[in-house]
């Protein structure tokens, strides 16, 4: 589904990224683990081009990342759900949802609102359709954003630390409907610090130092059996 | 003579000039918010066939005074069109107003509705496009909206600015309200009684503009808060 290809990502001098190669079956959840600063968000960002590699090849569902259109093309097959949730506050949620069907994929709007609706109620936020972002939890809105993207029918979901800027209380509820998505077997990359959810749901897991994979392996490779000294420290901090 | 009847005399000769100050004010914003619009989305552009030509603008209409471009709109163009091309152009004041105003308009509103689409934070777009969208789709459903909202402030304190700015037209004889005051006051040497009835006029205008500012402020507040 993904293949990345020797890739290197340089912020002015800084290199965050260095020689990066890794591949993401179909209905495989990967999970990226790491310290901050380790290159994980700027990894998955490179997949749907938010941000532009220095040089290596990324191939998404047999379409190479190199020119506009196919960006665009990746974009519509690539769903990503943010941090800080992204929503966009002069639209309801129902609004949020239908926004890109309609525009993208030129759906009318009635068909739009129907996918927009099944997908909140997916979520567990069928009451929430006219509500504003602002009036709604981070747990919610993170629940509407992950609607959101999965309104464009997706074949990959990227998760770029998704309960990271949640309250304790409400991460359950966003790492629920991310484990159904798992469940219902959709390709999914997700970056973030819940040890629990990467061993429990991850087929795979990546460990990233420094702009480089370290470790890669099954979550029982990975937790139970770890090699590289790095990925021990880093697991001894954490768990 | 008593100010106050003065001031009653020239009143309504005074109110058609306040008038025409309106027209000219609308009309110059409203132009200069297109110009405003286009040179601030080209402020913003990575293409440097837009951005310089933008930002010489910008910095030519901000940085010289609109007295010296109404002179020269209204005085210089026509000898240069004469010595260069040997055409005679005879300028029409209303028109030569509103073009100095609004190109010089534009340049101000140009960096309002700049700052105001840099404003929004950087993930709106992100997600935008994310979800597919193009560049263009992107600021006209996600960025513009949310930037026009925080762009109704600065947009009325520059409606007020040019209301103001508009009495420097009088010195190309336009006769807009600081001129008729000037005109009244050639005749009959009332100075004081005609200029403060053009003073209580203007104030009386960009008082009205600022409260309906401030209830178009409030309106869009109740939409949503952004």
């Amino acid at each position: 589904m993904i293949v990345i290809n020797g890739l290197y990502k340089n912020f002015g001098r800084l290199e965050v990224l260095k020689d990066i190669n890794c591949k993401v079956n179909e209905q495989e959840v990967v999970v990226v683990i790491g310290p901050s600063g380790s290159g994980k968000s700027t990894m998955l960002r490179c997949i749907n081009k938010l941000e532009d590699a220095t040089k290596g090849q990324i191939v998404v569902d047999g379409i190479p990342l190199n020119s506009e259109a196919n960006i665009n093309a990746i974009r519509r097959e690539v769903g990503m759900v943010f941090q800080r949730f992204n929503l966009f506050p002069h639209m309801t949620a129902l609004q949020n949802i239908s926004l890109a069907p309609m525009k993208v994929r030129k759906m009318d709007r009635a068909a739009a609102e129907k996918i927009a609706r099944e997908l909140l109620a997916k979520v567990g936020l069928s009451d929430k359709a006219g509500v504003y972002p602002e009036q709604l939890s981070g747990g919610q809105q993170q629940r509407v954003a992950i609607a959101r993207a999965l309104a464009m029918r997706p074949k990959i979901m990227l998760f770029d630390e998704p309960t990271s800027a949640l309250d304790p209380e409400m991460v359950g509820e966003v790492l629920a409907v991310m484990k159904d998505l798992a469940r219902e077997g959709m390709t999914m990359v997700v970056v973030t610090h819940e040890m629990g959810f990467a061993r429990e749901v991850g087929d795979r897991v990546i460990f990233m130092d420094e702009g480089r994979i370290v470790e890669a392996g099954t979550p029982e490779q990975i937790f139970a059996n770890p090699h590289n000294p790095r990925l021990k420290a880093f697991l001894s901090k954490i768990l | 003579m008593d100010f106050l009847a003065v001031m009653l005399k020239y009143l309504p000769v005074l109110l058609m000039g306040a008038v025409i100050t309106v027209e000219v004010t609308v009309a110059s914003v409203f132009l200069g918010s297109i110009i405003g619009l286009f040179a601030g989305l080209a402020r913003l552009s990575k293409n440097k066939l837009l951005y310089y030509p933008a930002t010489a603008y910008v910095e030519f209409f901000r940085g010289t005074p609109l007295l010296v471009q109404i002179m020269i709109l209204y005085f210089g163009i026509p000898q240069l069109a004469q010595s260069l091309l040997d055409i005679s152009i005879t300028m029409n004041p209303l028109g030569a107003s509103i073009v100095a105003c609004s190109i010089n308009s534009g340049a101000y509103i140009a960096e309002i509705f700049r700052a105001g689409v840099q404003s929004i934070e950087r993930g709106q777009m992100e997600a935008a496009r994310s979800l597919g969208m193009s560049h263009f789709q992107a600021m006209r459903y996600i960025i513009l909206p949310q930037a026009y909202k925080r762009v109704v402030p600065p947009l009325g304190n520059e409606f007020i600015a040019m209301l103001k700015d508009t009495s420097l037209l009088s010195v190309i004889g336009f006769e807009e309200l600081m001129r008729r005051g000037q005109l009244i006051v050639a005749q009959t040497y009332q100075t004081f009684p005609v200029y403060l009835t053009a003073a209580l006029l203007y104030l009386i205008m960009t008082f009205g503009i600022s409260r309906w500012v401030a209830y178009m402020e409030r309106r869009l507040k109740t939409g949503d808060s952004h």
